[in-house]
């Protein structure tokens, strides 16, 4: 990094006839707090700690399958107060990338959603008014 | 070949407790001349719909559980659709579905067992062992 931006800096009297150098041609005060910039980018492994915190703060803890973990083994379009935590505010079923439930158990999760939507239980759309 | 059903249905909510009664009587009875079984009758009572249904709101919740052939609930759909107060109604086999869940259940009372048996032995001794103290 830091090389790549002292070579211009040197190269640049030399080269005004290159077009990718034309912007920089008129910055020789920008050459002047390219350094700092630089510099910044030099402390990056210092500073190195701020990315990996964010990195931190996204830290995501392992969904796991809710009808795995509860042993709920009867998934049920009666039960319509347990397929509404699967159901978003739009009426959708959410997908299990979203809410971490196995395979199977989505599978039967959409079968029981969409027998609970059809007999009224759960909206097609929207919210259950 | 006798299969098990659910067969829930909703009926309008401004119908009389009587005609309820009769309707449920009747849909009883048709299932019986069809060779058919009315297991259990289950009132859910009065519940909101999730959307309109036939400009209704709300509706009265019954569920029959029926075991027989495949006839009968042709029959008895065929009567629920021409039964004017009837709204809605559906129908689940669930013979398929009990089988899996008693053989999870099996299972699981087969791991139990297992685990339960040593965990009888040590959980007697704490507790006496708890009774000790508290009467010293």
């Amino acid at each position: 990094m830091t090389e790549e931006t002292k070579a211009p800096a040197t190269e640049r009297p030399s080269g005004e006839g290159h077009r990718s150098d034309g912007p920089r041609s008129d910055g020789p005060r920008f050459g002047g707090d390219r350094p700092r910039f630089g510099g910044g980018g030099g402390g990056r492994s210092g500073p190195g700690g701020p990315p990996r915190e964010g990195g931190r703060k996204f830290f995501r803890r392992k969904k796991v399958c809710k009808f795995c973990t509860e042993k709920i083994a009867d998934i049920n379009y009666k039960d319509y107060r347990l397929l509404g935590q699967f159901v978003a505010e739009s009426g959708k079923i959410v997908p299990r990338r979203l809410t971490g439930v196995c395979s199977p158990h989505q599978h039967r999760l959409a079968t029981a959603i969409k027998q609970a939507r059809n007999i009224a239980l759960l909206p097609f759309a929207g919210r259950a008014s | 070949m006798n299969r098990t059903y659910e067969l829930m249905f909703i009926v309008r909510p401004d119908m009389a407790d009587e005609d309820l009664e009769k309707l449920i009587a009747n849909l009883e009875s048709t299932v019986t001349s069809a060779a058919g079984t009315v297991k259990t009758v289950e009132r859910m009572g009065k519940r909101r719909l999730a959307y309109m249904v036939r400009k209704f709101r709300e509706g009265v919740y019954i569920l029959l559980t029926i075991e027989g052939a495949g006839a009968v609930i042709h029959e008895v759909e065929r009567r629920l659709r021409v039964t004017e107060p009837v709204i809605k109604f559906l129908t689940v086999r669930i013979d398929e579905e009990q089988k899996r869940l008693e053989k999870i259940k099996k299972l699981r009372d087969a791991k139990k067992k297992v685990s339960a048996q040593p965990a009888v032995v040590p959980d007697e001794a704490p507790a006496a062992a708890a009774e000790t103290p508290a009467t010293a």
